[in-house]
């Protein structure tokens, strides 16, 4: 854990005894069985704009408490060991980062308040394909009498049914595969010509499909610059990612502690496993990679928070250590608990799920060690 | 003054005073390039070693009674980058063998007021070479079935036994050694830690050759060899915790993920694409190994940002504690991946041992390659470490039976 303010103890504290009490892993459960429209609770959602943590990274003039990445991760990684569902990393992070970066006046003046009190939901629509690639956008965005037509399609839009808002990547100029030539639109989600589904994703949470035909928007759309909002996507995407981080730095947390507390009570051949020599390596191993994975997380956090100029590249490095972390954790927690930790009763497998929902998303190891190479000059 | 610009104030002084005091012959220079004994910078080496030790600066957190400058953890860091700023280093620890970095911090905790008066100065000041008499042929990781004797003869011990991977004992002026003092007790319980002189007749060494040539490991052989009673650190009988301190500095001392930018070493990267080649946007033309190299400059990063953080969580005063093991294990598997890495990227080249047909640094990456193996058996070995981290961090029961 990072060298805390005391500020930050309190609401990493506040945010641990509430998800175990008001959100634990049965309250998700609940809502995967419920299947409820959105994928969440909203009496949950309601909880956490009332806490403030909607508001964490937005300003003080807009409605927030501007306390930072740092903190929102601290948040998300109590969130992330409790597998809490709520769009509070989609739309009071990703959302509202974009519209800190990328948006006017006006853009943020009607939205950040309504982002911190919980009443907008904002999130971001750029991947069209299976896997994260930004810069292939291919969905179109015509210059027409006072503003633009969007058509094309975007997938894997998280908290995509429940959003009232969008921000939309697509190609003003030049061709798929090229950075430049993408604009970053803000569409109200129930535009006509908008057509939403939703999409059954194994960690059951909130994504969809996102159809655009012929949707007008005005010019007054337009987040940042027309053919130039890759770098403000990009920029958007790295609290992204550095916010996914954190969130699987607390579930892969919570893995490791069942996992641990499995190695000391369970019996076999007499003697608790934990004492075999294999698995307590398998262990210390597993405990390693999350001790390392989570200073690459705080880094980036601290990075965003301080506009360190090597931001970016701690955060392709938090998204990929913390991958390949929690990758291996979900793993061994299903391996190391055998037979029960196959049964849809135990939690195991819910972790495992998200795990490789969470790798997918906002680029995953494979993604990031490229992109990490390449801002190296490589 | 408030502590950030009394900090400041401190940088500047340093800054200051090694501007004034390194000698600019030897920016930038190894460590090593000097121990090969370059003789026009031999004497500005002795210059600038006893400069450093006249300011303390050697052991900088040792109390200024005993050869340090009685600083703390975030002014000694500061020393440090300034030196690094400016292509500095210090040479003391490396001069003091085993002294400042292991033997020194436990005989501030263990020590006796004379002990701490008659040897600290010496490691600080870079004086006296120390090394440590731990493992034996028959006794590896398991340290505690050591059978080095000490005989107790009133005023004295007389010591018999053989040690072996004594780093430096040919050179070293003393020895802390790890020695049985009641075979009848259980093995833990037995056992003390003497120190004594290497410039006696009953001590002899022999420089061990090791699969990357000549090594500083050596075996050391105590025929009737003499310790005094003066010179037993902490209680009789009581050496396992002594060692056990000891051992958490070692580990400490071995964290950090390979040497230090010296020589203006090239990155890694820079030489893949010297030796590989790159494609037309740029990126290496080895796709698998660019791959590869990317997930080793990522560990090194994360291993940077793990020491910098548990640094931040112990408020500048970084503890000698259980996380030495994480460490110690990761700068070993980052630095020994490196080394493969790049004897890869070098291929042909990257397999040289003598003659004309190699660059010196190709020459050079190979004998690193093959030393560099001694780094997961040495100081506890990577098994070894794994078993601190689920014993005595996530409270594992003991995967090993008790002797």
């Amino acid at each position: 854990m990072a060298a805390l303010s005391e500020e930050q103890s309190i609401i990493r504290d506040q945010a641990k005894a509430w998800a175990v009490e008001q959100a634990p892993v049965q309250a998700f459960r609940a809502v995967r069985d419920a299947h409820l429209p959105g994928a969440f609770e909203p009496k949950t959602w309601a909880a956490m704009a009332e806490l403030g943590w909607t508001g964490i990274v937005i300003p003080e003039a807009y409605g927030g408490s501007d306390l930072g990445y740092l903190t929102f991760g601290l948040v998300l990684e109590e969130l992330g060991r409790n597998l809490t569902a709520a769009p509070l990393f989609a739309s009071a992070l990703v959302g509202a980062s974009a519209l800190l970066l990328g948006g006017n006046e006006a853009q943020k003046r009607a939205l950040l308040p309504e982002i911190a009190k919980g009443q907008a939901i904002v999130t971001l629509a750029v991947d069209e394909g299976p896997r994260h690639a930004p810069a292939a956008t291919a969905m179109t965005a015509v210059a027409e009498a006072g503003g633009f037509r969007l058509d094309g399609e975007k997938t894997f839009v998280l908290e995509g049914m429940a959003a009232t808002h969008l921000i939309v990547a697509a190609r003003t100029a030049g061709r798929p595969g090229e950075t430049a030539g993408i604009t970053l639109f803000l569409v109200p989600a129930d535009a006509a010509g908008i057509r939403r589904a939703p999409i059954g994703t194994m960690d059951s949470r909130g994504y969809a499909t996102i159809r655009f035909d012929g949707v007008a928007v005005p010019a007054d759309a337009v987040l940042g610059a027309v053919d130039g909002g890759f770098p403000l996507l990009d920029a958007t995407m790295d609290r992204a990612r550095a916010g996914l981080a954190a969130e699987m730095l607390g579930t892969a947390a919570a893995a490791f502690d069942l996992t641990l507390d499995y190695l000391k009570t369970r019996k076999q051949f007499g003697r608790v496993i934990g004492s075999f020599q294999a698995l307590g390596h398998r262990a210390a191993a597993l405990f390693s990679s999350l001790e390392l994975a989570r200073s690459c997380v705080e880094a980036a956090l601290q990075a965003l928070d301080d506009g360190a100029p090597d931001a970016a590249q701690l955060c392709s490095l938090a998204k990929a250590r913390m991958g390949e972390c929690l990758y291996d954790m979900s793993n061994d927690l299903i391996q190391i608990h055998g037979g029960i930790g196959m049964t849809d009763e135990f939690d195991a497998g819910l972790y495992l799920k998200r795990a490789r929902v969470l790798e997918a998303a906002f680029g995953n190891r494979a993604f990031h060690r490229d992109r990490y190479a390449r801002l190296l000059g490589y | 003054m408030n502590a950030s610009v009394e900090q400041q104030a401190f940088r500047s002084d340093a800054r200051d005073w090694l501007a004034a005091n390194f000698p600019p012959a030897l920016k930038d220079k190894s460590y090593r390039a000097l121990a090969d004994k370059d003789p026009a910078l031999a004497a500005d080496l002795e210059v600038w070693r006893s400069r450093l030790a006249g300011k303390g600066w050697g052991a900088p957190t040792w109390p200024a009674e005993y050869g340090g400058a009685g600083l703390g953890h975030p002014q000694a860091k500061v020393i440090q980058e300034e030196m690094e700023a400016i292509g500095a280093f210090n040479p003391i620890p490396t001069l003091a063998g085993m002294g400042v970095t292991m033997v020194g911090p436990t005989m501030l905790e263990y020590g006796t007021d004379d002990q701490k008066a008659r040897h600290l100065r010496g490691m600080a000041s870079g004086e006296v070479r120390w090394c440590l008499g731990l493992s034996e042929p028959n006794a590896g990781s398991d340290l505690a079935s050591l059978g080095t004797k000490a005989e107790d003869k009133g005023d004295h011990f007389v010591v018999n036994g053989q040690k072996i991977w004594t780093s430096g004992a040919d050179i070293s002026q003393w020895c802390g050694a790890l020695v049985r003092t009641d075979p009848a007790k259980p093995k833990r319980d037995g056992i003390s830690f003497v120190l004594l002189p290497m410039d006696q007749p009953g001590v002899r060494t022999r420089p061990i050759p090791l699969i990357s040539g000549a090594s500083p490991f050596c075996e050391t052989y105590f025929d009737d060899a003499r310790a005094d009673k003066a010179d037993l650190l902490g209680e009789l009988n009581d050496g396992w915790s002594v060692i056990k301190r000891l051992l958490q500095h070692e580990r400490q001392s071995q964290t950090s993920a390979g040497r230090r930018k010296l020589d203006n070493e090239e990155p890694l990267q820079d030489l893949a694409k010297r030796y590989v080649g790159t494609d037309a946007d740029g990126t290496l033309s080895d796709k698998d190994l660019r791959a590869r190299l990317t997930d080793n400059l990522m560990a090194a990063k994360a291993h940077e940002l793990t020491i910098a953080r548990i640094t931040a969580e112990a408020r500048g005063q970084v503890k000698v504690s259980a996380a030495a093991s994480i460490l110690k294990n990761s700068a070993t598997r980052v630095a020994q991946t490196k080394a493969e890495l790049k004897m890869e990227i070098m291929g042909a080249q990257g397999v040289g041992w003598d003659g004309e047909a190699y660059e010196a640094d190709e020459l050079a990456s190979v004998r690193e390659w093959l030393f560099g193996k001694a780094a997961s058996i040495y100081g506890g070995s990577f098994e070894v470490q794994y078993n601190i981290i689920s014993k005595n961090i996530l409270g594992l029961p003991e995967t090993t039976q008790k002797g």
